[in-house]
């Protein structure tokens, strides 16, 4: 029997969950707080009191091991989200037990084994767990969905036992986005470019071109660490992980970290001077040429199609 | 005010990841090495808590006898001084990893008095396991929050930003507490010339602590297959424009 | 991408500013289907031309290097890619204030102007960001410049491809070549096969893979040198331009600084030499950065950090001013600490153009065209000549000790006669025991261990009233005992071991033709003549001097300096037919020459022997086979020290007894064993004897060095054409040996000239002959015999006057009087060669 910390209904609950049925049956739920509609699980328990008002990781966490306790599975699973990771963390701290985070693989019935990722994905591991209890996070987007049951799943509350230290870390208040603009992490169409546009000012025409677009704008590390533009555009592994439909990577050669950021891109158009760049063998079409001509074409190219 | 910022030592990729032969590590011999990208964040943020507070910022790493280099370059961006835990170089696990730091940490608050902030990276570049600071914090019995990259320290507590969809949720911890930040939470400064000669004189507190049995062992690393996708070459210069935005309309993104 | 041709006139690997300017300089000079290859992308395909420092710094001891860089600086200038900005060595020593003004003197020496010796204080209105106070003085060149080197390769490039004459092809990676009959046939690469008669090689780091393809060998190895950019520095916001003031090499400390638009570069040779092997340079994707941009290792680093903030604390110390970027960079470095050009010795039709630097590209890519194309490149590369090693030369072993040693030079003070250390005593001659015993002081040539002089001489020096020289400088790598072996032999005998030389045997029905090709003299001379001959270029300048033995009818020996015998080999090499009809052995091995001259040489010759060794029995110029005790001995009667007396050849197993008989039997007649110092120089200077790379380079003629014979002989030989011309022709220069009158110099210490200073007016200035060449000196030493010291030099022949007292010769940035002592080749000493020809 395995419990899945289900965070949010959605798709990255749904891959979990196969990720979790594939281990072992039955699969019981866990939510903090909310009871959210979820189906494919036995039974969904749900800790209950002021604590899980807002998240509060040190409280879920408690409120995980006590079911755990009760219920004895085999394994805890969740999906690999930094809160999920966070949460499991804090469980395996405090059931001193490891923690394998961002799994793509394990053995069935052989829990020991399992193959997770290592720098955003660009490398995979295979390690073995020991302990009683397998706990372990799903890289998301590595195993595919299981489809939405029709039917919810029924719902048990209990109200675990905390401690005060267990609630000292929640979230107090929410901060809301500036309006306006393209989420990086939610844009359809991400235009990025490296230091090879050459100055803060040689974005303009990224910006033209994402604009036209109706999309965001993305950097390479070097960029933001040249401080030429904003974190937050940053794409790669330590940046922001983007998936859009389109992702058009200008002057960027393709590091591993900055690949691990846009590897759930659906269509990659590199725009570059060398046919040999790392990005091209995960491009599905590339231009060959210098980003200061290119960039600035298609753009003109787009407002003829517009006015046309 | 005492602030200890944690770091460590991984490998500069390329464009390619190789193993080496008995593929359980990255062959590094062409490879210069960094502190990880987000504890970067967390040792500038550190200086600057010294700079603004007063009082003394220590990093540690565990790892091995060359990670003395990136105890230098933190160092050099301003950290009074450095805790070496050294090991063989072999890989020590979560567990292993945050228990040396914890015993290290009770070490030197015993020495010289409590930290008031631990910052820690939400997880390392390469291994990736996302909990070390979260033991170690378990271990001390004190709050932490994770994926930060908001940090203000205020009378007693420190408040902390967490990038979610749609804003920033806020916590106010106590302290002391234990933070992991992420790359963005500052822009880390270039180290000067007068910092890095000054960093070479720093001390630094070298230890070998023994290491716990892994509790999670890496049987071996493995590249992932490429997709080996052959991108269709679309053109070459501003000629491709046209057969560029054919794609885009393709695709409906024009 | 258009398709890989499947045929060119000549394939060019490597698309650096070399490859670039050699593709460039091959079409320029009329070839056309080049193709011209690289692995990596363009414009930069990820070699050291991508991250070079770029400047230009025009003087260097070396002459050959210094016409390079200043065609190089031309040729840059000329495509607009040329920044002056200027620049200062500075000092912080007395030692380097001398090495300055030996700089300053091979600056006039070579022609590049202006320069001169600065005050700190004046540095300090050049570079106002330096603590001049720490500096003793400097050297500026205001034409220094700085070059965007990428862009000349890539200019260079588009020339000839507009002509029609090059197609490019990047990210074409060379995977193997073909060798047929010792020529090159094809080159294999990740696009398709390319059949091509003639490949370059401009692969920098890459070089010795690429040859080791073919077969062939390119003795460098890849070497670290570190760099760093610090920046914003809030005095370089306001240029407006990337480089607005001076480049200052503080080579005290072997570093140099210079501004990089709003950041200052620090560049150091003063780390420990780091060295790499070719096969450790990773592929593009590997690399984090370039191929050859490797991590930076701080450590290496850090007293460097001290020394420039010691230097420019306005800067460096300015904690506003953040460390960048920092790269170990990767150069090509090679056991001399000289480029290697030319044709490879083990495969035809494949040349090297490697293992060099951003400064000497351009002029680099023309000459190797020139040569190429027309058989001789205009400027003399016999230092960076390819053929120039010998075997053990081109092992890693070699090239690892030697550019190790090397490294440290990069910036440091090296004394013209300066000894390696490295790789030692691997030739030993068969004579080294009993040297040993008499206190020889060890030289390395060629690999050979020779005896410079001998410490057992020491008391000579007493005797002979031979006076030491004042300045540390004129008495390192140098000894009073030489002057008094010279004084000895020339008083009794002198034996003296010449192992070193190189030995070929053309043999065959058409060896006579292959040598009378090959050089200037007659060589249809009667079995058992010997013949000093110089060996001309296409353009009628010297390729190398030597001497032949006829031994048979169809058998000839030659016999060649050791330094430059490897060289000399490929000539007459080349020079062999096709059907076999003559051939060349290198029996350098197989013989050892022991020589033996004085007035008592006959004496003591004709004690070991019963053959006829008379003046009438055995003239000059003739060689035969003696038997001395049990062994058959060449004997060749000639002499370099321009004395009575014998080469003797022996085979090399025998060259101990040879000795021991010869010592036993001098002993009655005062017999002193004398070194190298006597055999290369003194000997020679009295005689007016010239030397290959001192004298004799391809930018002098025949008649400039008052060689000319009387007749030209009517057979067809390398340069007859451009000879016959220089012989109607008044010389542009003559070639002079001068006395120094007055050694002293201002602080009452007398100097003693080593070779390379320049050749002025009494009040300073300087002599250029109707080519634009300068007088210096081409030689310098003792002329014992003489009690004189004498130099060599070409002079206009306005000044070629035999007595004239108006020249002076300038040394340490003073000037010493010189009288022209003689004009042309006649020996000052011995004039009617009556002692040799007795």
């Amino acid at each position: 029997m395995v419990v899945v910390y289900v965070e949010e209904a959605g798709e990255l609950t749904q891959q979990a969950l196969a990720f979790a049925r594939f281990l072992a049956e039955p699969l019981h739920g866990f939510a903090a707080g909310e009871a959210l509609e979820v189906g494919g699980v036995e039974t969904l328990h749900v800790a209950e009191g002021e604590a899980f008002a807002s998240y509060a990781p040190a409280a879920i966490a408690a409120a995980l091991a006590e079911l755990a306790e009760r219920l004895s599975p085999s394994a805890v699973i969740a999906a690999g989200t930094q809160r999920g990771n966070e949460v499991l963390a804090h469980l395996s701290a405090r059931l001193d037990l490891p923690f394998a985070a961002n799994c793509v693989a394990a053995t069935p019935g052989d829990l020991f084994a399992v193959t997770r990722v290592r720098w955003g994905g660009s490398l995979l591991e295979d390690a073995r767990l020991d302990g009683g209890l397998k706990l372990l996070t799903v890289q998301p987007h590595s195993v595919a969905p299981e489809e939405a049951s029709a039917t919810t799943a029924p719902v048990e509350r209990f109200t675990p036992e905390l401690d005060d230290a267990d609630l000292l870390v929640r979230v107090v208040e929410r901060v809301p986005a500036a309006a306006g603009g393209v989420s990086l992490a939610e844009a359809k169409v991400v235009v990025s470019a490296g230091r090879g546009v050459g100055s803060p000012e040689g974005f303009a025409i990224v910006e033209e071109l994402a604009g036209l677009l109706g999309g965001a704008v993305g950097c390479s590390r070097a960029v933001t660490m040249a401080g030429w533009r904003p974190h937050t555009d940053q794409v790669g592994q330590t940046g922001t992980k983007i998936a859009p439909d389109v992702y058009i990577a200008c002057g960027i050669s393709g590091a591993t970290q900055h690949m691990a950021g846009c590897k759930g891109a659906k269509t990659i158009i590199a725009v570059n001077t060398d046919p040999e760049a790392p990005i091209l063998a995960s491009a599905d079409y590339a231009v060959i040429g210098d980003l200061h001509e290119v960039v600035p074409a298609i753009s003109a190219e787009l407002r003829k199609a517009k006015g046309a | 005010m005492r602030v200890l910022v944690c770091v460590k030592r991984v490998p500069m990729t390329g464009g390619k990841i190789v193993l080496t032969e008995d593929q359980q590590a990255i062959e590094t011999k062409h490879l210069g090495f960094a502190i990880s990208p987000h504890e970067e964040c967390g040792v500038e943020e550190a200086v600057r808590l010294i700079e603004a507070h007063g009082g003394e910022s220590v990093v540690l790493t565990l790892g091995p006898p060359e990670a003395e280099e990136q105890l230098r370059e933190a160092m050099a961006l301003g950290v009074d001084r450095a805790i070496h835990l050294v090991t063989d170089g072999e890989e020590w696990d979560a567990q292993a990893t945050a228990a040396a730091i914890v015993d290290a940490i009770r070490a030197d608050e015993a020495a010289s008095g409590p930290f008031d902030l631990v910052f820690f990276g939400n997880e390392s570049a390469d291994a990736g396991g996302y909990q070390v600071g979260i033991r170690t914090a378990y271990s001390l019995g004190r709050p932490a929050a994770t994926g930060l990259k908001g940090v203000a320290v205020g009378d007693g507590g420190v408040r902390c930003e967490q990038e979610v969809a749609g804003g920033r949720d806020v916590y106010e911890l106590p302290l002391p507490a234990v933070l992991t930040v992420l790359e963005g939470l500052n822009l880390p400064r270039y180290p000067s010339v007068p910092a890095k000669l000054r960093a070479q004189r720093k001390p630094i507190d070298s230890s070998s602590p023994e290491r716990a049995p892994s509790r999670l062992e890496k049987a071996r690393l493995v590249v992932p297959e490429g997709q080996s996708k052959e991108a269709v070459i679309l053109g070459e210069g501003p000629a491709a424009a046209p057969a560029v935005v054919d794609v885009l309309q393709q695709l409906g993104a024009a | 991408m258009s398709t890989l041709p499947r045929q060119a006139r000549a394939v060019v690997i490597g698309c650096g500013i070399v490859g670039n300017s050699v593709a460039f300089h091959l079409t320029d000079q009329g070839w056309s289907d080049v193709v011209l290859l690289d692995k990596g992308p363009l414009p930069n395909p990820g070699g050291s031309t991508g991250h070079a420092s770029n400047f230009i710094f025009l003087v260097d001891h070396s002459k050959e290097m210094t016409l390079l860089t200043l065609e190089s600086a031309r040729q840059y200038r000329e495509l607009g890619v040329y920044t002056e900005c200027g620049g200062i060595e500075v000092a912080r020593t007395e030692e380097r204030m001398e090495e300055l003004r030996r700089r300053m003197a091979s600056a006039k020496s070579w022609g590049v102007e202006p320069v001169s010796l600065v005050t700190p204080a004046e540095i300090k209105e050049l570079v106002p960001y330096i603590d001049e106070s720490i500096l003793l003085g400097g050297f500026h060149t205001p034409g220094v410049g700085v070059v965007d080197s990428l862009r000349a390769g890539t200019l260079m490039r588009e020339r000839a491809v507009d002509a029609g004459a090059l197609s490019v092809f990047a990210n074409t990676e060379t995977l193997g070549m073909d060798v047929e009959h010792g020529r090159i046939r094809r080159v294999h690469t990740s696009r398709g096969t390319i059949e091509a008669e003639t490949v370059v090689i401009a692969c920098g780091v890459w070089s010795p893979l690429i040859a080791a393809m073919a077969g062939a060998h390119i003795p460098l190895t890849p070497a670290v040198h570190q760099m760093i950019d610090i920046g914003p520095v809030p005095r370089f916001e306001q240029s407006s331009h990337a480089i607005e003031y001076p480049i200052v090499r503080d080579m005290d400390v072997f570093m140099y600084e210079r501004q990089d638009g709003t950041s200052l570069e620090i560049g150091s040779y003063a780390h420990r030499s780091i060295l790499h092997d070719p096969e450790e340079i990773p592929s593009l994707e590997e690399a984090a950065l370039s191929p050859t941009e490797f991590p930076f290792t701080q450590a290496d680093f850090d007293p460097q950090l001290a020394d420039a903030l010691e230097l420019m604390p306005e800067i460096v110390a300015d904690e506003s001013v953040g460390v960048k970027y920092a790269i170990n960079g990767l150069i090509a470095l090679t056991p001399d600490g000289m480029p290697i050009l030319g044709e490879t010795p083990e495969v035809k039709g494949l040349w090297s153009a490697a293992a060099v630097w951003v400064k000497e590209g351009p002029a680099v890519g023309e000459s190797v065209a020139e040569w190429m194309v027309h058989g001789e490149s205009h400027i003399d590369l016999h230092s960076s000549d390819i053929s120039r090693f010998h075997a053990h030369q081109k092992t890693r072993a070699h090239v690892k000790a030697r550019t190790f040693e090397a490294f440290p030079k990069t910036y440091g003070i090296v004394h013209p006669a300066e000894q390696w250390s490295s790789d030692r005593n691997l030739r030993i001659s068969p004579m080294h025991a009993r040297e040993e015993e008499l206190g020889a002081v060890f030289y390395e040539a060629a690999g050979w261990e020779r005896p410079q002089w001998y410490e057992v001489n020491a008391p000579l020096v007493e005797r002979y009233g031979v006076a030491a020289r004042e300045a540390e400088w004129d008495a390192r790598w140098w000894s009073p005992i030489i002057n008094a072996e010279h004084l000895a032999m020339r008083e009794h005998a002198g034996l003296f071991d010449l192992s070193a030389f190189a030995i070929f045997d053309v043999q065959g029905a058409r060896a006579l033709d292959v040598l009378q090709r090959a050089v200037l003299a007659q060589m249809d001379v009667p079995v058992g003549r010997v013949v000093y001959t110089p060996v001309l270029g296409p353009r009628g300048g010297f390729k190398s001097d030597l001497t032949i033995m006829r031994l048979d009818d169809d058998s000839f020996r030659i016999v060649t300096g050791g330094a430059h015998g490897m060289a000399d080999k490929k000539v007459f090499r080349d020079l062999l037919p096709e059907d076999g009809s003559a051939t060349l052995d290198d029996v350098t091995t197989a013989w050892t020459t022991i020589g033996l001259w004085g007035p008592r040489a006959r004496d003591i010759l004709s004690s070991v022997t019963r053959d006829d060794v008379s003046s009438e029995g055995f003239p000059f110029g003739h060689c035969r086979t003696l038997e001395i005790g049990s062994q058959l001995v060449l004997a060749s009667r000639i002499s370099y020290v321009g004395d009575l007396g014998w080469e003797l050849y022996v085979p090399i197993e025998q060259g101990a007894r040879l000795w021991d008989v010869l010592w036993e039997a001098g002993q009655p007649h005062s017999l002193t064993a004398c070194g190298i110092g006597v055999y290369g120089t003194t000997g020679r200077l009295e005689k007016s004897y010239r030397a290959f790379a001192a004298e004799l380079e391809s930018e002098y003629t025949v008649v400039e060095a008052g060689m000319q014979r009387p007749r030209v002989k009517e057979q067809d030989f390398v340069g007859k054409e451009a000879h016959l011309r220089h012989r109607e022709e008044e010389p542009a220069a003559i070639l002079c040996t001068l006395t120094v009158d007055d050694h002293t110099s201002t602080s009452g210490v007398k100097r003693y000239p080593l070779g390379r200073e320049p050749i002025t007016l009494r009040d300073g200035r300087l002599l250029t002959d109707a080519k634009g060449r300068r007088s210096y000196v081409t030689s310098a030493g003792a002329g014992p015999s003489l009690g004189s010291y004498l130099l060599m030099a070409y002079l206009p022949p306005e000044h070629a006057v035999e007595g004239s007292q108006e020249l002076a010769v300038e040394y340490m940035h003073e000037r010493f009087p010189v009288t022209v002592a003689r004009v042309g080749a006649a020996p000052l000493f011995d004039p009617e060669n009556a002692r040799i020809r007795s």
